[in-house]
């Protein structure tokens, strides 16, 4: 066993004529959250795509869990679960019926209980049976997310977790990886958002034009820059601050 | 390891979209209305006008009718295929350690089940409007069976619409040539007055030789060959659908 979660080597993949990915490379630790990052059309979504099993490469070899992705994909699909760019829940059903439903399907027991513990956690248990089509974007999302955990997958993969959610139900999403984490689940994310990578990632990847083009840690990053100047400035409250304390203190 | 469990993973399925089915009862009522308004339509405004050589009309229409059910029925397939595709559930299922194929059979289980239930309904409708059939329990078995083939034939048809349509209304404006077939056909009047183009059209496509096999049922007399007719033309568009809409549930949710 080693302590990588997923290393890829020398991925590559083309739409028609555009080369979308010209040889990637990277490793993830187990237990690490890993940001991918990257503007759009980049190929983060490929890449994860890739990584979950959906999408073969055109040449180069990934391993998830210690599996080869094109060779083993149901070994892979047995420790992974993906949380895609858009929220991929059941909207006519409850959200107890969705969680019911991907607990059946990846054959556990008990699938009520997993159902029960995954809506308290996430804060659902007064909308559980309402059907989430009811839901806001924000309690979409936490149960995507809940829907993801189901199983105890060990390495979870979320394709733009954020994009699309109102300043609190990000925090709420951000505390929730950094919790998966913490009880060593190995966290894979996409995000153009560069505070969140600086947020939440222990390890930093910006894909850009097909290849990896930095691979560090933040402090790392930052090293490669000239040290910063001192300045003295005021400090002003930003947006999000001022947002937050307002409808925080209205509730 | 996915064998071991398709059948547990399909039923998961086929319970999912039953709720659907089920959370949206307006979709079985629009299934039966459009049928049953054309029945009425038939019997009372046009059916006195026509020769069909029966005294019974009802006893004619009703095979035609349960056709045009059967093609406007499995337009909701394509629809709810699509709308799993477009939300990204389909991947969320792909990403999991589940039989693939169960994913699509719970739709094509979903559309037998809920066409079967307007199909019910329609034919009580029928029965008071004077429907009657002399035919024995073996009879009315083949009859189900002829109409289950045809709900397979036009589930995978439809399952090749959702798959590959880019918009919603892509997905089921297919089933409109579909609702059609059985105005050319034997389904409301006899073939032999159409002029002989038409006719011919009329007389070689599937809804003729199924309308005849089941009317041949319902009312006990000998079928002949069209209930082979019938069955052959079934089987051959499921085999043909089946294969196109592997390809493009292959093409659209494991290559994008």
């Amino acid at each position: 066993m080693t302590d990588s979660a997923i290393t890829t080597e020398g991925l590559k993949k083309s739409y028609k004529k555009t080369e979308v990915l010209k040889g990637v490379d990277f490793d993830v630790r187990r237990g690490q959250i890993f940001a991918l990052l990257g503007s759009n059309g980049a190929g983060k979504t490929t890449t994860i795509k890739i990584l979950a099993t959906l999408l073969r490469p055109d040449s180069g070899t990934s391993f998830v869990s210690g599996f080869d992705v094109v060779k083993s994909p149901d070994k892979v699909r047995q420790s992974i679960s993906l949380t895609g760019q858009f929220t991929a829940v059941d909207e006519i059903l409850t959200g107890r019926e969705n969680l019911h439903m991907i607990a059946r399907l990846r054959h556990l027991d008990n699938p009520g209980g997993i159902a029960e513990g995954l809506l308290e956690r996430f804060g659902l248990t007064d909308a559980a049976d309402r059907s989430a089509g009811t839901y806001s974007g924000g309690m979409k999302r936490r149960l995507d997310l809940a829907m993801s955990l189901v199983g105890k997958p060990s390495v979870i993969f979320l394709d733009e977790p954020t994009t699309g959610l109102d300043p609190e139900a990000r925090l709420q999403v951000w505390e929730m990886i950094r919790e998966l984490a913490k009880g060593g689940t190995t966290v894979f994310l996409t995000t153009q958002y560069l505070d969140e990578a600086e947020e939440l990632a222990d390890r930093i990847a910006i894909l850009h034009e097909g290849r990896i083009v930095a691979d560090a840690t933040l402090s790392e990053l930052k090293k490669l820059f000239p040290p910063a100047k001192v300045e003295y400035v005021e400090k002003q409250p930003t947006l999000e601050e001022i947002f937050l304390h307002m409808t925080r203190e209205i509730q | 390891m996915e064998a071991r469990y398709l059948l547990s993973d399909m039923s998961v399925m086929l319970g999912r979209s039953m709720r659907h089915i089920f959370r949206s009862m307006d979709t079985i009522i629009k299934v039966a209305l459009m049928p049953i308004l054309f029945m009425l339509l038939f019997v009372y405004v046009f059916g006195g006008a026509i020769q069909s050589g029966t005294d019974n009309y009802v006893n004619y229409l009703l095979p035609g009718i349960l056709l045009i059910a059967i093609a406007s029925g499995i337009a909701y397939t394509a629809y709810r295929l699509f709308l799993d595709v477009q939300k990204g559930i389909f991947e969320r299922f792909h990403s999991m350690p589940i039989a693939h194929s169960a994913v699509l059979w719970g739709h094509v289980l979903t559309s037998l089940v809920s066409n079967a239930i307007s199909l019910v309904v329609i034919v009580l409708v029928a029965l008071l409007m004077g429907f009657r059939s002399p035919a024995g329990i073996l009879s009315w078995l083949a009859v189900i069976g002829i109409l289950a083939l045809f709900t397979l034939a036009l589930t995978w048809i439809a399952a090749i619409a959702g798959l590959s349509a880019k918009t919603i209304d892509g997905a089921s404006a297919f089933s409109f040539p579909l609702l059609f077939l059985p105005f050319i056909s034997s389904a409301f009047v006899p073939t032999g007055t159409m002029p002989p183009a038409v006719r011919v059209f009329a007389e070689n496509q599937p809804v003729t030789s199924i309308v005849n096999a089941m009317r041949a049922l319902l009312s006990n007399q000998p079928v002949g060959n069209d209930i082979w007719i019938a069955i052959a033309w079934c089987v051959g568009i499921i085999a043909v659908a089946y294969f196109f809409a592997m390809r493009a549930y292959k093409r659209r949710v494991l290559s994008r």
